[in-house]
């Protein structure tokens, strides 16, 4: 938008009589972005200042519902959880994605047999991945069943069973998941770079795994970018996964800010409580996209 | 996209002109399993009996989903035909908006207030003299079934209270039995925390907790015992928990892996279904309790407010229906739950019905359930903290008691 209007302001009056079709064609946008994004989400910002039950009502209380929110043991397990999730889970998908796409990029033969299987987890709904580790992770059924019926008796792994683990078997789940197109985004960024960079390091004599990592990976920068931005923003909504593998348990040991949310908008009837959980997840966005915004047009634009 | 208006026009003035006689009425209602769908296959069968009107079936599994559906459809202004939702506070809000149809007229003109018994049942429905719901059965929580054969092989009795219990589950334990088969989801720990809090504390202190919200009996020593018990519990419980549905639970108990297990009055349909005979392969027990209680809970039938003049029609058979003698014996028949009436004749009713017609007739051994009581903002906290409480160890009775008197206090 702002392109588009400096250009109309260079440009001359001939040319500023067209500019009305992209108007028309970004009006629907732009008012499903103001209706729902912006609206939507002050609304949703006002009402965690009420004592909004099933339905919404203006009686305001402050910030009793962050009062109640901060004292939750369930929110702040949750607050945890996102964070050693979120931490975990992005870290491991880079390294395995990484590690896929470098061997991947080794010209291996049937390599696109090899993507479409690391892919195809990624093709699968979080219910379903959930579903299937949360098997995968039963005592009695899964990887620890299969690992005593080859004889290792005292063989344990059971972390769904217990609070103090069952927040990484989640994150395995996850990451199943989503290393596979972290490996795509990698392979497709390893591919960019050119071939003249390897044969220069190879003359320089630097080994092969040097050059990976010091660099071909610094001029990769923004495929890890754009993947981190992915992951962020299914950490930040994950909620299909800790419904369909863990339900939140055993006890509140794998509940998440969004389950927390819709717990709470929903079945008990507690809008006000639900939202304050909701703008508390929204704070930390506001905080990372407020900077970047700032950096990219406010400042950039005030530039000669 | 010139074309967008007039047909939008055109398709809703069709809508409109849908057919005014006979209505698809849309049922809402979250009985999932095999003994659940036999019976509400009558009530479709049944209404469907009745004229042109033709039932609708929306079968949701889980209770909180259906529910929430349910909510979200009429907040957005389709509302099904009729919604089950439980005999509780859930709805309340939905009757102080004003989307519920009254049925004041049908309950008058046919005098339910009459015949539903216990009246604490029918509650939850009236406001200002006006009907907004329509029960269809009682449940009672306060059970717990053993297998018979696996306290015989272990050499003891089976329990009739907490007490008994406790003292038997090491020697059950020491046989290589499970001695108490528990689900790891939030609403069965709360489960059994009321069946103990009832059994151990009697029902002076479960109305004081859970209507008079006295949170000086919450953080007494007869709520503190429970706390303390359920503590003890722990230890008798198997590794397989975390997560596991009540059905799967119970067939623990089916199967002879786990002695007993604390469940509502509709898991006698899982042993129906195992083909186990009550009294030979397992029990059923109110409590345990020095006094046996049954707690009234149960399903309800709303009836959102609509457009559609036939379709309210139709709500009005339907809620006609539900309470009628020959319907309330097939449905309760089919489910296991108790009737809402006397006039019912329950003769095939097996041996664990029997016994809760009979704690029916005694007007000391009903108690009221705590949802008539306690919002669901309320419940959920509970459940949030006996889940954590039950999962951890760790956690000390003190710290787990002193939340609990926090959320009675604040409750409304």
């Amino acid at each position: 938008m702002s392109s588009s209007a400096s250009q109309s302001g260079r440009a001359g009056a001939a040319r500023k009589r067209w500019q009305w079709r992209p108007l028309l064609a970004t009006t629907p946008m732009a008012l499903t972005a103001i209706g729902i994004f912006v609206v939507c989400v002050v609304y949703s910002v006002v009402l965690a200042f009420t004592r909004t039950k099933r339905f919404p009502t203006f009686d305001f209380v402050g910030f009793d519902q962050f009062g109640r929110l901060w004292h939750t043991s369930r929110w702040l397990a949750s607050v945890e959880n996102l964070l050693i999730f979120g931490v975990l889970f992005i870290a491991i998908c880079l390294l395995v994605g990484f590690l896929l796409a470098v061997l991947m990029d080794q010209k291996v033969r049937m390599e696109s047999a090899f993507r479409t299987v690391f892919l195809y987890p990624y093709a699968m709904s979080f219910v379903v991945t959930g579903l299937v580790w949360q098997w995968m992770l039963e005592p009695s059924l899964g990887i620890q069943n299969e690992v005593r019926s080859w004889g290792w008796s005292s063989f344990s792994f059971a972390p769904l069973t217990d609070p103090d683990f069952a927040i990484y078997g989640v994150i395995i789940a996850a990451a199943w998941q989503s290393s596979g197109l972290i490996m795509a985004l990698m392979l497709a960024g390893l591919r960019g770079i050119d071939s003249d960079i390897w044969k220069a390091a190879r003359v320089d004599g630097i080994p092969t795994w040097q050059t990976y990592l010091f660099i071909v990976l610094p001029m990769m920068r923004p495929v890890v970018v754009t993947s981190v931005v992915l992951l962020g923003a299914s950490v930040v909504k994950v909620y299909d996964l800790i419904v369909a593998q863990t339900g939140g348990g055993p006890g509140i040991s794998t509940e998440v800010p969004a389950k927390f949310v819709i717990d709470y908008i929903t079945e008990r009837g507690n809008a006000g409580q639900g939202m304050a959980a909701a703008t508390m997840m929204l704070l930390p966005i506001l905080l990372l996209v407020g900077p970047w915004v700032y950096n990219e047009y406010v400042r950039r634009g005030a530039r000669p | 996209m010139k074309y967008t208006i007039p047909l939008a026009a055109a398709l809703s003035a069709a809508l409109w002109q849908l057919p005014a006689q006979a209505a698809d009425l849309e049922v809402i209602h979250w009985w999932t399993s095999g003994g659940e769908q036999a019976a509400v296959s009558v009530l479709a069968r049944e209404f469907d009996q009745l004229g042109a009107d033709k039932w609708k079936d929306s079968a949701i599994a889980q209770g909180e989903n259906a529910r929430a559906v349910a909510y979200q459809r009429i907040f957005g202004g389709t509302p099904p035909g009729a919604a089950q939702f439980n005999t509780s506070r859930q709805f309340e809000e939905l009757i102080n908006a004003g989307l519920l149809q009254d049925l004041s007229s049908v309950a008058d003109k046919e005098q339910w207030a009459s015949f539903i018994r216990p009246p604490a049942i029918f509650g939850p429905c009236q406001k200002d003299g006006k009907v907004y719901c329509v029960p269809v059965n009682l449940h009672s929580e306060q059970w717990i079934w053993v297998n018979r054969k696996v306290y015989q092989q272990a050499g003891v009795t089976e329990p009739t209270t907490w007490q008994d219990f406790l003292e038997s589950a090491p020697k059950i334990k020491a046989a290589g039995f499970i001695p108490l088969a528990q689900g790891g989801q939030p609403w069965q720990e709360f489960l059994l925390f009321r069946d103990m809090l009832l059994g151990m504390a009697g029902k002076d202190v479960w109305y004081q907790v859970w209507r008079d919200k006295n949170a000086d009996v919450a953080g007494g020593s007869a709520v503190r015992k429970v706390f303390e018990t359920m503590g003890e519990l722990r230890q008798y419980t198997d590794q397989g928990m975390a997560g596991r549905n009540w059905n799967d639970t119970t067939n623990l108990v089916i199967t002879g892996k786990a002695a007993a297990q604390v469940m509502g009055d509709w898991a006698r349909g899982e042993f129906v279904l195992a083909g186990k005979q009550p009294g030979e392969d397992y029990d059923c027990i109110p409590g345990p309790s020095p006094e046996p209680y049954l707690t009234t809970n149960g399903d309800v039938f709303i009836f959102p407010k609509q457009k559609d003049p036939a379709v309210t029609q139709a709500q009005f058979k339907l809620a006609s229906m539900l309470v009628d003698a020959r319907v309330q014996t097939l449905f309760n028949n089919a489910k296991g739950s108790l009737p809402i009436r006397d006039d019912v004749d329950m003769s095939l009713a097996d041996a664990c019905i029997k016994k809760g017609l009979a704690l029916l007739k005694r007007p000391d051994a009903i108690v009221q359930g705590y949802a008539l009581f306690i919002t669901p903002d309320t419940r959920g906290q509970i459940e949030d903290l006996l889940t954590e409480y039950w999962s951890t160890p760790d956690m000390t009775v003190d710290a787990a008691q002193q939340r609990f008197v926090e959320i009675i206090g604040d409750a409304d």
